[in-house]
């Protein structure tokens, strides 16, 4: 096996893992914070990329700066969703939240596909052009910019929930909704902006990934069950585990293209997850159970 | 009410020789949906274990069959039974994976759904069982290789199909196994606590449902004469067999049965009318906003609604 | 006879010792208190017992046999049934239907089920009840309906997890005479409860457990006096009706 080959896949799968690392973020949050499972959260981000798609083809603004607009409008869609829909069954039985959500996924797809038909997509940045040269492995630009962005966002992230007020609320919803409660915060407010983050994340994890691949209507799909698989990895409702999930995650697939085959790498994350499932449920930073 | 139903049978069972043949095949998809969502209904209605992957038992199935009809001469007629069988080992490995490990919930799902990517993807990829292309069946019309000239003898077989479903679950509704699934669904650990072993239980549901989909599945190979690996193990046909029980009322004998005669026609409609537009998918849009508003309002599904109603206007 | 047998019981959970080799023995037929301020561990002990926790050390003997490792119906089945401490009804299903869901064990047909779980119904004194959905019953018969769901596996010996918890004090009178009729016709109970003046009056025996570690033992009325007991948990103000 070529060892540059690997270098690359290494080198490729470690930046791309910035994007999966603030989707799998966005969806741990949703779930830490309010014990849902965003079903509809790869349609959101396909959401986010075709908002990208939008401003660079009718506005002509690049996705790299265009993505907090794409991060404002999916923040605003989480928050009618939420506030329409999730609120009104937040006591009710899981099965219940998983249809809904897989509901609300359909919908997303398929106003998608109606709205830009169901073949692939690309973006177009100006600003990221070319590639960089590191000895006999490459990156492009495009890649590095994408990774460093989402770095920011995180990081942004992680102090929000750690500085501010409200951030600090939510945290505390977290691990105790009903104490949260009692100490006076506004428990709707904190949900409706958790789901509301949690889907800027995502919406700005699409708009930086779209200059970068292809995607479609369906991919929603697939970016749903990559986030869950991350999620579960990497311990649900713990921020540090998607972020280092969505690192191991995309690492793994680039390894399982390389040594597999690029259709097969899918099979290395599922086997991944399925082997936590089984021996460590909590994941890897969650609680183990007793 | 069971002169109701018999007449609704009597008049299934005349439709075919009334009406013409696009309308027919309308009903044959509404009874073989009906019958996939009542096989599912008796791990995910009954036993609350939400599958979200039983498409993979439609693929193990009709590939099995059709793999076996082709290379080894075999019926389809004897090959439905392996498929079923080796769909129902596939569901014996899921669920007991998931059951002993105890995951419930959204984490079993996510096990349903990770073991038919799995399948998809090793379709997809592995040219010895078709690859990317998938499987065609080289239509003879010979009885013999489950392929019939006339539409009407899918029709009937389809309807058999669904009542034999159904039936099976009427019965178990009414003895030990179905009051056991029943409870279990509401209160797993109470079961445990009273003696009932949970695990057995939920293995035999689990068994049952993906054995009768694998049967389903040669069905399918033999109706449609193609398997695509992204059509016949992927999410989107999961989601045609779930949301067929749980719009129509999961956990109850004729959900499967109302969710398809809802939803085929709905889906047919939507299809024909919006599909030039360029509104392909709009179908899926009004699946996703039925299932928003099903579990919104109607939780139990519409069968119980309408049940309610019913003896509402009786009382 | 020796029904129970417990030796050097031990649960840990991360750094706390929940149960810290506790013994105790029961004979058939007895009715023995177990009591103790909250977080004693007292339900930790029923959930070793119920096969719900595996123990990390020690041995738990029932009718001779060691049930460490068995799973809950597994035990259940051998005799020993529990109620939980916040019940746990099947909420869709009438209160007839529920205690159905037992006696299948033993009745495999439907309409013989039903019978025997008639007679528990009307044994507990939910007779007019029967087919009122559970989910709709007042604390009292929610109580009542768990404690018949456990007396329908026919046990050997009834585990009572605070069963007269959230009772007012004709609901508790009924309750002692419930259970002192079920220990009367045969079934041993061991039983968590708060209650003294129940507890103290149903026992034969009472175990007072404080911090995972049993503290006193024997008779109610020589518990009641034992001055640890007292300062662990009765306090000064409780006075046995023996020593009024």
């Amino acid at each position: 096996m070529d060892p540059t080959l690997i270098g690359q896949g290494l080198l490729s799968g470690f930046l791309f893992g910035g994007v999966y690392s603030l989707m799998a973020v966005g969806l741990t949050l949703i779930f830490g914070v309010m014990r849902v499972v965003n079903f509809a959260h790869g349609d959101m981000m396909v959401w986010g990329m075709y908002l990208a798609w939008m401003l660079s083809v009718r506005a002509g603004v690049d996705p790299y700066m265009g993505f907090i607009v794409c991060a404002l409008g999916l923040f605003l869609l989480g928050l009618v969703i939420q506030r329409g829909l999730v609120e009104r069954i937040i006591d009710a039985p899981h099965e219940m939240q998983i249809l809904l959500m897989l509901g609300v996924a359909l919908v997303l797809e398929n106003a998608a596909l109606v709205a830009f038909g169901p073949d692939p997509a690309r973006v177009r940045s100006p600003l990221a052009q070319g590639t960089i040269w590191l000895g006999p492995i490459f990156v492009d630009v495009a890649r590095l910019l994408t990774f460093a962005l989402a770095m920011v966002l995180t990081a942004a992230l992680w102090l929000f929930l750690t500085r501010t007020d409200l951030g600090r609320s939510m945290r505390a919803a977290a691990d105790n909704p009903y104490g949260a409660q009692v100490i006076g915060t506004d428990v709707r407010k904190v949900y409706a902006v958790a789901f509301g983050v949690g889907a800027a994340c995502v919406g700005a994890a699409g708009a930086l990934v779209s200059p970068i691949l292809p995607f479609q209507p369906t991919s929603g799909l697939g970016l749903s069950v990559t986030s869950f698989n991350i999620v579960i990895i990497g311990g649900m409702g713990s921020l540090p585990g998607a972020f280092v999930g969505g690192i191991l995650v995309s690492v793994a697939e680039s390894m399982g293209a390389v040594f597999l085959s690029p259709s097969m790498k899918e099979l290395v994350s599922f086997g991944l997850l399925i082997a936590i499932l089984l021996l460590r449920p909590a994941g890897l930073f969650g609680k183990a159970a007793t | 009410m069971k002169i109701l139903a018999l007449l609704a049978v009597i008049g299934l069972v005349g439709l075919p020789w009334v009406v013409g043949s696009y309308l027919v095949t309308v009903m044959i998809f509404i009874f073989f949906y009906a019958y996939l969502g009542q096989a599912w209904n008796i791990v995910g209605g009954y036993a609350g274990q939400l599958s979200a992957g039983h498409a993979a038992f439609v693929g193990i199935g009709g590939y099995t069959a059709a793999l076996l009809s082709a290379r080894a001469g075999l019926s389809p007629w004897l090959g439905m039974w392996i498929g079923g069988v080796l769909a129902a080992l596939l569901g014996a490995v899921i669920g007991y994976l998931g059951f002993r490990f105890g995951l419930r919930g959204f984490y079993f799902v996510l096990l349903t759904v990770a073991f038919a990517e799995i399948c998809r993807v090793v379709a997809l990829n592995v040219d010895a069982v078709g690859g990317a292309l998938g499987l065609y069946i080289t239509f003879t019309g010979n009885p013999r290789q489950f392929q019939f000239q006339d539409n009407r003898v899918y029709y009937y077989i389809a309807l058999v199909l669904m009542l034999a479903a159904t039936a099976l679950v009427w019965f178990i509704e009414r003895h030990r196994f179905g009051a056991y699934l029943t409870a279990i669904r509401q209160d797993e650990s109470a079961c445990e606590a009273l003696g009932v072993d949970t695990l057995r239980v939920k293995m035999l549901a689990m068994v049952l449902s993906s054995f009768l989909t694998g049967i389903g599945g040669t069905f399918y190979a033999f109706y449609l004469f193609s398997l695509q690996p992204n059509a016949v193990f992927g999410i989107p046909l999961s989601v045609e067999i779930v949301i067929r029980p749980i719009v129509g009322g999961a956990g109850t004998v004729m959900g499967p049965l109302l969710g398809s005669f809802i939803l085929s026609p709905l889906a047919e409609i939507s299809r024909t009318y919006f599909a030039q537009g360029g509104w392909t998918g709009f179908h899926l849009i009004v699946y996703g906003v039925l299932l928003i508003a099903v579990v919104l309002f109607l939780p139990q599904g519409a069968y119980p609604a309408l049940l309610r109603l019913v003896r509402r206007r009786a009382a | 006879m020796t029904l129970l047998e417990v030796s050097g019981l031990q649960k840990r959970f991360g750094g706390l010792l929940a149960v810290a080799g506790l013994d105790l023995v029961m004979a058939s037929g007895e009715m023995l208190g177990l009591i103790g301020p909250n977080g004693a561990g007292k339900t930790t002990v029923f959930n070793l017992l119920s096969g719900f926790l595996a123990p990390d050390g020690g041995e738990i003997r029932f009718d001779g046999r060691s049930v460490v490792g068995l799973k809950p119906h597994e035990i259940c089945r051998l005799g020993m049934a529990r109620t939980f401490q916040i019940v746990r009804p099947f909420p869709q299903l009438s209160v007839l239907a529920n205690v159905q869901v037992t006696t299948l064990a033993r009745h495999p047909a439907m309409p013989a089920a039903r019978e025997a779980a008639r007679a528990v119904v009307e044994r507990v004194g939910l007779g007019p009840r029967a087919s009122e959905l559970a989910g709709g019953l007042t604390l009292a018969d929610r109580k009542r309906l768990e404690l018949a769901r456990a007396l329908a596996t026919e046990p050997a010996l009834l585990l009572l997890d605070e069963v007269m918890a959230g009772l007012n004090a004709t609901e508790i009178d009924n309750m002692v005479r419930l259970v002192g009729g079920i220990n009367a016709g045969g079934t041993s109970v061991l039983l968590i409860e708060h209650n003294m003046r129940a507890v103290m009056s149903l026992s034969h025996r009472v175990v007072v457990l404080s911090f995972g570690e049993k503290i006193a033992a024997g008779l109610p009325r020589e518990v009641a006096a034992d001055r640890r007991v007292i300062e662990a948990y009765l306090g000064e103000e409780y006075v046995h009706p023996a020593q009024a």
